[in-house]
């Protein structure tokens, strides 16, 4: 009955392989959860992992919502600090070994290289969730609207993303 | 506000010496990342943190803000959480990374923690479906308008917009995995910048 051991080794082994991103990890998190474990269905992982994406915050959360269904808040707070615990204090120390570092050659040669391949990142994953996301004139719409307002004013974007989820409630939710 | 100067420093470290005189909190740190872990819905999260540390706040530069991206993108771990750690980690040290990486996680993980004791209860799914689609739609216009704000800051000569090409190229088209991206292309970069820097030095 006691799942949290298993939780924290399968979540902790689960961020080291969250190269690039979260998403680099759901292959392997889909064959842990639902076909090693079966701790959750396929369609409920999916439907997890949607509503995790549109969740604020770092768009891996919804790996908290599997603590919390197998171990109560215990299982929550372990899953936690099992996926970001080792990746923070790992960031913390790159952090701070970068900080002294800087201002070597080489260290000027990689931050001029990480603008370019790190933007370059960026926009293939925009444009890779853009294509999932913009599916007809109506999203094709919500998204170019966003765009341009984000452009030309400061406004907090949390605003137009719920207006965003008005929207498609108005033209998705009748039919 | 005094602002206690430091002696000159090197250029590199300006803008280290400009936060060091700033003496912001962990209080202040922690709610301003508490508040992007909280509004950031639909999944844009890197542009609602350039947007507060960036815009609002004015804590890290765009070229920092890119530089730290870098670094996040490099390191396992999540862009938003690795971004948290190192930003909270140049502003106050150690206690200023535990904030921020609480900060931008609470809300959501809270939430989400919610979201899987109720998850058994059996809903209507057809509106929140529907309002996801619009999120998605508004979270890429944000991403989009969040890409080209950094590279406008960040990319200045025809060999940055070569490396970014050939990223693009690679994750989209080649469908080349991101590790690889950044060993293969990542390296070259860091090879060809060096070599410009020797051969023509500012």
């Amino acid at each position: 009955m006691n799942e949290i051991p298993t939780l924290a080794r399968v979540f902790a082994r689960l961020s080291l392989l969250t190269v690039g991103g979260g998403m680099a990890a759901y292959p392997e998190l889909k064959v842990q959860i639902v076909d090693v474990h079966h701790w959750l269905t396929l369609p409920q992982l999916d439907y997890l992992y949607g509503v995790g994406q549109v969740a604020p915050g770092p768009n891996m959360m919804m790996i908290v919502s599997i603590g919390s269904l197998k171990a109560g808040v215990p299982g929550a707070v372990i899953v936690f600090l099992a996926f970001f615990g080792p990746t923070a204090i790992l960031a913390l120390v790159v952090g701070r070994l970068w900080k002294r570092f800087q201002g070597r050659p080489w260290t000027v040669a990689m931050q001029r290289a990480f603008a370019p391949v790190s933007i370059g990142l960026l926009l293939a994953g925009c444009l890779t969730f853009a294509k999932g996301a913009v599916t007809g004139w109506v999203t094709a719409l919500i998204a170019a609207t966003v765009f341009a307002i984000l452009l030309r004013s400061k406004i907090n974007p949390a605003f137009l993303i719920l207006a965003g989820a008005l929207v498609g409630v108005f033209a998705f939710g009748s039919h | 506000m005094s602002l206690a100067r430091r002696a000159p420093v090197l250029a590199v470290g300006s803008t280290e010496a400009q936060l060091l005189r700033q003496h912001i909190g962990v209080g202040q740190i922690f709610a301003a990342f508490f508040l992007v872990g909280a509004s950031s819905f639909g999944g844009g999260i890197v542009g609602y943190l350039r947007s507060s540390l960036v815009a609002k706040h004015g804590w890290v530069d765009d070229t920092t803000f890119v530089e730290l991206l870098g670094i996040s993108q490099t390191l396992p771990g999540l862009n938003a959480t690795n971004m948290a750690v190192l930003v909270g980690n140049r502003l106050r040290g150690t206690l200023g990374a535990v904030a921020a990486l609480i900060g931008v996680c609470l809300p959501g993980a809270v939430l989400m923690a919610v979201v899987g004791v109720v998850y058994q209860i059996e809903r209507d799914r057809r509106l929140v479906e529907a309002a996801l689609k619009g999120v998605g739609a508004a979270a890429a216009g944000l991403l989009l308008v969040t890409t080209l704000q950094l590279g406008q800051k960040s990319l200045a000569g025809i060999d940055d917009v070569i490396f970014l090409l050939i990223t693009v190229l690679c994750v989209n088209q080649l469908h080349v995995s991101v590790p690889r991206v950044l060993i293969i292309v990542g390296t070259t970069a860091v090879v060809w910048y060096g070599w410009r820097n020797r051969a023509m030095p500012r």
